[in-house]
């Protein structure tokens, strides 16, 4: 038995569950938070992108027991009380999914590097974002959102939120 | 079969060539009927229209009585809501969106009041219902159009009566029916009931709008599933899940088509969290594509309590292969076969036309390439996978299928059970591209589900998703072309070789070359012949089935002939484009030259083709007709002294009739640009033995956004009747990517991947 930390909440993990399962394969199968995506299950897609201690990590990466204690945001933990974030609307209102697969991912990705810097140029937001495959080639949209979501955090007077680690 | 019809493209697999003559037939017919619209009550008191479509003539039209019954495409609610049902699967393509935004259109329904829902799977109530070939826009503009405008014609109808005032002084919008000389106005919700009362008007006595009376139609519009998806709600295949559901992944030969002969299942079921292990034999052919087919490779079974614990199984298990029947192919021994065949005449002729031999006597310059292409993977981002619940006389699918009646169908003769015994959901998919128009997933699932009896989600592990599949086929073109003492195109010459099953002539799935390829199309003299190599590969339609490689070839090899001919590649492809005509009079899908030219010259035009470049700098322009869009694209490149390619700008100019949804159709425009310089760069399937050597991305290196260029797409917005765009702008972006790298090095590219030939990206 052990117990994980995530948006927020305690969730008690039975001895049923191997404590070696990557965190993936606990948060969809076990705790049914299944936002964050399994897609090569092997570091390389970054599909299963969250963030621990507010740092985007590869969830299919990591035994689920290495998180014992920590801070685990996913993709469901980002909008609070109905309220979405700057990058959620961002992504919204630049249309960026097609098949949207990827883009729980690259939502986690994106909110993680405007806590790190809130105003990227696009070769900021490439090297950044180069972790994440999106199969269906939304990158172009990927990049507008990432500003459009700079943008309205900048006109909140940082006060907006992007929903990562706080 | 095959079918001898020309509104139906050439490289759809055969099942949808089918299903678009059905749907051309079914607006010929159906659509005159009167009677082919109803009206039905709904629970809680509301107005159904129903439709029956894609009906096969003479057959009996779906009874409609009660709620939510046969047909329904609009549903107005008491709380003001309007919901759209929307027919088809969405694996990325934008119809979820696309299609409910026709029928708001006619509807003048406000799009913040719609709220959109999958609909059922029903051929009687909403006739095939399948993501492929870019069909949903154009075999359901028509229908979906006259569900909106019947509904609106009745809802006036309803208001006319409760006004006493005659429906043409009445008018409708956003979501409202206004009397502007009473000063009066009803919202829809107001009127479903009278309206529910009211006898359905035929479909012939509603107008549709002119374009230029649009309000909804060419706006930019957000997924209707986006909330949904930037806040990680359960949507796709895989997110399903349900009360005491059990993982399972099901192992197949590494060696393509090797059988079970023995395995260790015992020490498989003493692993932690296994609950089962078993041989599931063979059936059918699986290795040929075909959506309703009830085939499943030959395989092991895990059952266990997750999906982890199922992996790991997988991992431990020991597998004794039956190769007898398996494939060997060797792809480096089918690149030196081609090699030598091509310096032979085609074994098969398709085309022979005019006097290719005399235009070759008689040129002045002339142009020879050998090119190649190589095998692809769909390599959709959601592994496949199928969740299954078998209930002794009935199963239950949860699937995010490309093909969900044939899904039924196969499902159905696997298990022989009545096709109404099998119920399926649809799921979206996370990318489709042509995978998910197969049902081997949904038929393995539904074979494990028979032994397992309880719910159990079948999930493919990304190493098994790129093992097997229904490949891109590669293939090889061995081109002549002759010019003429005045600079022009005078012949052309393709020996097409192509792959084939062991002993028969007939490509294999999606490899074979129509007789009218461009530019044999338009051309006096002209000869396609073709030859085969036998292969054991499964190969099926991958993002434009055909054209996603051809268009390489063509249009790489085009501008080889206007370099032959020192002429300016923009004037030259023009010029091969001759006179404005449709190249099958009467035929709204085919090539129409002008709308060709008109795409060439926007996107020559935006891109501001023949300016000066620096060194190592250059433009490349190709143009691609594929599912009855006209596009063409020009890209800006630089390539340096170690070859690293940078992609600086592409343009895309399209013609696919009206514009649905100005940003999907953008987004699908930018999305195929990138998979198609992606999978030219550094895509390729290659087999030993009739194995596989890729297993993950690490060696299918999908493109990454720090590789991705910006991209601008313009539309010239046109009458014509409209078409789909998720697959058509794919096609060109290989060949103008290499004609760029030619203008920017001298180099010529005539093999894809570019990888191979030391560029990278």
């Amino acid at each position: 038995m052990f117990r994980l930390t995530i948006n927020g909440q305690s969730h008690e993990i039975g001895d049923e569950v191997d404590p070696q399962t990557p965190l993936l394969w606990v948060l969809r199968d076990t705790l049914g938070l299944v936002g964050t995506k399994y897609g090569c299950g092997v570091g390389q897609c970054s599909a299963c992108t969250i963030h621990l201690n507010g740092f985007p990590i590869q969830s299919c990466q990591i035994p689920a027991q290495n998180v014992v204690d920590q801070d685990i945001t996913t993709i469901e933990g980002l909008a609070s009380g109905g309220q979405l974030t700057a990058v959620q609307e961002a992504w919204i209102e630049e249309d960026v999914p097609q098949c949207g697969y990827c883009q729980a991912g690259q939502i986690m990705r994106a909110t993680a590097l405007l806590e790190a810097n809130p105003a990227p140029n696009d070769a900021e937001i490439d090297t950044a974002m180069a972790a994440n495959i999106c199969r269906c080639g939304t990158y172009t949209r990927i990049r507008k959102a990432v500003h459009n979501a700079a943008d309205k955090m900048a006109s909140n007077n940082g006060s907006g939120r992007t929903g990562g680690a706080s | 079969m095959s079918i001898d019809r020309t509104d139906v493209d050439p490289y759809v697999p055969e099942f949808m060539q089918k299903q678009q003559a059905e749907a051309v037939d079914a607006r010929s017919t159906a659509f005159n009927r009167r009677d082919f619209i109803k009206l039905t009550g709904v629970a809680g008191g509301g107005l159904v229209i129903g439709f029956s479509l894609g009906v096969t003539p003479g057959k009996a039209q779906a009874q409609v009585s009660g709620t939510f019954v046969a047909n329904a495409y609009v549903q107005i609610v008491p709380d003001g809501s309007i919901v759209l049902f929307s027919k088809n699967p969405e694996v990325g393509q934008g119809v979820k969106t696309a299609m409910p935004m026709i029928v708001a259109e006619e509807l003048d329904a406000n799009w913040d009041d719609v709220r959109v829902e999958q609909a059922e799977i029903s051929f009687e109530k909403y006739g095939a219902q399948v993501a492929g070939g870019s069909t949903s826009i154009p075999t359901n503009w028509d229908p979906l159009r006259q569900a909106g405008a019947t509904a609106r014609a009745m809802l006036v109808a309803a208001a006319s009566a409760e006004w006493g005032v005659p429906a043409a002084q009445l008018r409708t919008e956003n979501s409202y029916v206004i009397h502007d000389a009473g000063n009066r106005r009803l919202r829809y919700a107001e009127l479903a009931n009278r309206a529910a009362s009211l006898p359905v008007p035929s479909p012939d006595s509603v107008t549709l709008k002119a374009r230029s009376e649009y309000r909804l139609l060419g706006k930019r519009i957000t997924g209707v599933d986006n909330e949904k998806i930037v806040t990680g709600q359960p949507l796709f295949g895989i997110d399903q899940k349900l009360p005491n559901m059990v993982y399972a992944t099901f192992a197949k030969a590494p060696q393509i088509g090797a059988r079970v002969a023995s395995a260790n299942l015992d020490a498989i079921k003493e692993m932690r969290g296994i609950k089962d292990a078993f041989i599931v034999e063979q059936n059918g052919t699986p290795i040929e594509f075909g959506p309703a087919a009830p085939a499943v490779l030959s395989g092991v079974a895990i059952v266990a309590d997750s999906t982890w614990s199922a992996f790991q199984a997988h991992s431990q298990l020991q597998v004794e292969w039956d190769v007898s029947s398996a494939a060997t192919d060797s792809w480096s021994e089918h690149m030196a076969a081609a090699r030598a065949l091509s310096a032979r005449a085609g074994t098969e002729k398709l085309t022979d036309k005019g006097n290719v031999d005399r235009a070759f006597e008689q040129a002045s310059a002339s142009a020879e390439g050998f090119y190649t292409y190589q095998f692809a993977s769909h390599a959709d981002l959601e592994p496949q996978n199928c969740t299954a619940w078998f209930k002794g006389d009935s199963i239950e699918i949860w699937a995010p299928t490309q093909t969900p009646q044939a899904a039924v169908q196969a499902v159905a003769a696997l298990l022989n059970l009545p096709t109404e015994k099998v119920t399926l959901h649809q799921l979206r998919g996370g990318g489709g591209f042509g995978r998910r128009l197969a049902n081997d997933s949904v038929c393995e699932a539904a074979a494990i589900a028979k032994q397992v009896g309880v719910p159990v989600k079948a999930q493919w592990k990304r190493e098994d998703d790129m093992a097997f599949d229904y490949y891109r086929p590669g293939g090889f073109h061995s081109f002549k072309a002759s010019i003429d003492d005045s600079g022009k195109l005078s012949a052309w010459d393709d020996h097409f070789i192509t792959f084939a099953r062991e002993g028969s002539t007939s490509p294999v799935s999606a490899a074979n070359l129509s007789p009218q390829e461009f530019p044999a199309n338009v051309l006096d003299n002209a000869r396609i012949s073709q030859s085969v190599l036998a292969s054991g590969i499964p190969t099926g339609p991958w993002r434009a089935p055909g054209s996603n490689a051809i268009a390489f070839a063509v249009q790489s090899f085009m501008h080889e002939c206007s370099v032959a001919a020192k002429r300016d590649h923009l004037e030259f492809l023009l010029e091969v484009m001759g006179d404005p005509r449709w190249l099958e009079p009467g035929n709204s899908r085919s090539l129409n030259t002008e709308r060709a030219a008109n795409v060439i010259k926007l996107a020559a035009e935006q891109a501001g083709w023949g300016r000066n470049m620096p060194r190592g700098r250059g433009l490349g322009l190709a143009f691609h007709f594929s599912h009855a869009g006209h596009i063409a694209e020009v890209i800006d490149a630089s390539v340096d002294e170690n070859r690293k390619v940078t992609v600086h700008h592409v343009t895309v100019a399209a013609d696919i009739g009206p514009v649905v949804n100005l940003s999907g159709a953008e987004n699908q425009c930018q999305g195929s640009v990138i998979d198609g310089i992606s999978t030219a760069m550094g895509l390729e399937i290659t087999f030993e033995n009739g194995r596989v050597e890729q297993s993950n991305f690490d060696r299918y290196p999908i493109l990454r956004i720090n590789q991705a260029p910006s991209i601008d797409v313009h539309f010239l917005q046109s009458d014509y009747s409209p078409t789909g765009i998720g697959e058509p702008a794919f096609p060109p972006a290989a060949p103008a990517l290499c004609n760029a790298i030619f203008a920017a090095t001298g180099h010529r590219v005539r093999s894809m991947p570019l990888s191979k030939e030391g560029f990278s990206i």
